[in-house]
């Protein structure tokens, strides 16, 4: 989303270097398009009236999103050297594992972390553990395994920088992420 | 030995600080900081003059040679001023004597008519009353070559007195992270001349050399999950070892370059496969319920070493390569990962969780004494010299990643520093072909 609103003002700012005309002599037409919603979800800026320099988003990530953000959270996090789904984060893998059962064509990864302490590759590992222990629970609920694929970033991607216990207790999860 | 090194690394900055400042380019900060940081017991006391044209050529052959030994752990540097001594010259062996060296390296560089420079250089043994010529050689070299031509210097006079084969003109592998962009560097062993491989976005981890030297393996998260690559580093090409469903990790050549053995987990779990360097269907290698990963060869291509959990906590176990007679190596501590051998088969170093502090040790295999050769609380990734007497590892420093070598025995290490980014997973490459 936002890569595709950069694109377009850079494209539009190369566009106004290219030429040599004073900008202040062209005249400026109201071009601003109509929002383009895919699965009736409504563009923000839809309604009111756009202003003449506005730019319109497009969001091509749209598609269905209201049904996953409506799902709540995507983070399931674990206790220290643990795998164990905690009872407090089954409603959140009930709720996805709904979204993802209500279309056949969605695709979703686990994605495992762990915190920083000990190796990279062994935290791989644990991270896959994580993973597949998400996976495994949506399986139990119906989830088809063609799905969704359980992947690891071990400590390569932490939620939170720092090595105290709140941030390392936020770096050990697993997030649930569409595709 | 600390002083004697300080002063001439000292001398070399400062000499060497325009044209370091000038050359300074990204590639500038991953240089190397020598960091001697403990006193060998028996070291071999040198004196290398500065060559003839060192002061006009783009590098200082003297001061790369006395770095290389002194890393080495066998020597001792002996300081020797401001000396110019070149390769015709017969040296006053006495005066030599004196200052407590036992041999003396003199030499010359010199740019030729087409551009390149002509490196020569000839090793005394200055014990002897009258002086004995060692020998000599002359390295021809592009100007872009002269730091190696410094290390193939060291590698001969290494080789000469010790006996034993030098690495000072292998190469090292490892990666940077630095405001989010990572990158696969390969660098001369004493982490100068540093070039890019790779640049992502997306973190690399577990870089691992071909047998020969030609190609990096390596895990890219590029594709948002670790997939396992092997690059021809000379090329840049790159093909694909394993991307299946599920992480695909731990990548690491067997002796003759044909096979691949890697952690998958496309049939659940991280479990241990060979692939061919060519590609095709990953074969298991054994099973568990529980994880196996960080497999790694021993030098005869009979055994694999890896860690599992199998035990209910990670440990090193061995396996032969094809799987089978699975014993397990470590027995004290209860975390035990990141295997590496000596290329002579002998040793097993590997990281230990000692009262929470993760530390390089190293364990004579067919004893089984083990010894903690490290003072800091972060080690990783320990990977062996082609010649089995250094261990490089990463490890964190101040809060700051860094790589370090260190002798077996931990007495004598140095740093490779980085100074705008995390730096980690070293792996030592092979011997090169001269």
């Amino acid at each position: 989303m936002r890569r595709i609103l950069l694109a377009v003002g850079v494209a539009a700012l190369m566009a106004g270097c290219g030429s040599a005309v004073k900008l202040d002599s062209v005249p400026v037409e109201d071009k601003s398009g109509t929002p383009i919603s895919q699965s009736g979800a409504e563009g923000q800026n839809a309604g009111g009236a756009a202003a003449k320099s506005g730019v319109t988003g497009v969001d091509l990530g749209k598609a269905g999103q209201d049904a996953i953000n409506a799902a709540g959270p995507r983070i399931v996090y674990f206790d220290y050297d643990s795998y164990v789904i905690k009872p407090e984060y089954q409603s959140i893998i009930e709720a996805h594992s709904r979204v993802i059962k209500g279309d056949k064509n969605r695709k979703v990864a686990i994605e495992g972390h762990t915190d920083e302490r000990g190796g990279r590759e062994y935290n791989l590992a644990l991270g896959q553990k994580r993973a597949e222990a998400v996976r495994k629970a949506m399986g139990l609920l119906g989830v088809p395994d063609s799905q969704v694929e359980a992947v690891s970033f071990g400590k390569e991607k932490p939620a939170a920088s720092g090595s105290d216990e709140a941030a390392m207790a936020k770096n050990r999860r697993a997030e649930i992420s569409y595709r | 030995m600390n002083s004697s090194l300080f002063f001439s690394l000292a001398r070399y900055f400062n000499r060497g600080l325009v044209g370091f400042l000038l050359a300074s380019s990204l590639s500038a900060w991953a240089q190397f900081r020598v960091e001697v940081s403990g006193v060998g017991l028996t070291q071999l006391p040198i004196a290398v003059a500065n060559f003839r044209g060192d002061d006009s050529a783009p590098q200082k052959m003297a001061a790369i040679i006395r770095a290389d030994l002194e890393r080495s752990g066998q020597f001792r540097s002996i300081d020797t001023g401001s000396s110019v001594i070149d390769e015709v010259a017969r040296p006053e062996v006495s005066v030599w004597r004196q200052k407590g060296a036992d041999s003396l390296v003199t030499g010359s560089v010199t740019r030729l008519a087409d551009g390149r420079y002509d490196v020569r250089f000839r090793l005394w043994d200055v014990v002897r009353a009258q002086g004995q010529d060692l020998g000599g050689q002359s390295f021809p070299v592009a100007a872009g070559d002269l730091r190696l031509a410094a290390h193939r210097i060291s590698d001969i006079i290494y080789e000469k007195l010790t006996g034993e084969k030098g690495i000072f003109s292998t190469r090292i592998a490892y990666v940077t992270k630095a405001s989010q962009r990572y990158n696969l560097w390969v660098a001369d062993s004493d982490g100068e001349n540093a070039q890019t491989a790779l640049t992502s976005p997306e973190p690399i981890i577990s870089p691992a050399w071909s047998p020969n030297g030609t190609q990096l393996a390596y895990v890219s998260f590029e594709s948002r999950k670790p997939v396992v690559y092997a690059h021809d580093v000379a090329s840049g090409k790159r093909r694909l070892i394993a991307n299946f469903r599920g992480s695909n990790s731990a990548p690491v050549w067997s002796p003759d370059g044909r096979t691949l053995a890697v952690t998958l987990s496309r049939d659940g779990g991280s479990q241990l496969y060979t692939i061919d360097a060519n590609g095709g269907e990953p074969r298991r290698l054994i099973q568990s319920s529980g994880i196996d990963t960080e497999p790694v060869y021993s030098p005869d291509g009979r055994n694999i070493f890896f860690v599992s959990d199998r035990g209910g906590a990670p440990q090193i176990y061995r396996t032969s390569a094809t799987g089978g007679n699975v014993e397990r190596v470590t027995f004290t501590g209860g975390y035990n990962i990141s295997p590496a051998i000596s290329p002579d088969g002998r040793w097993l170093a590997y990281i230990s969780r000692v009262n929470g502090a993760f530390k390089l040790h190293v364990m004579e295999l067919a004893t089984g004494t083990t010894t903690a050769i490290t003072d800091t609380t972060a080690d990783e990734s320990p990977s062996f010299a082609p010649n089995g007497r250094l261990v490089v590892y990463a490890t964190q420093q101040q809060g700051k990643e860094a790589l370090m070598t260190s002798t077996l025995d931990g007495k004598i290490k140095a740093r490779l520093g980085g100074q705008s980014g995390d730096i980690r997973e070293p792996d030592w490459g092979p011997f090169q072909k001269p």
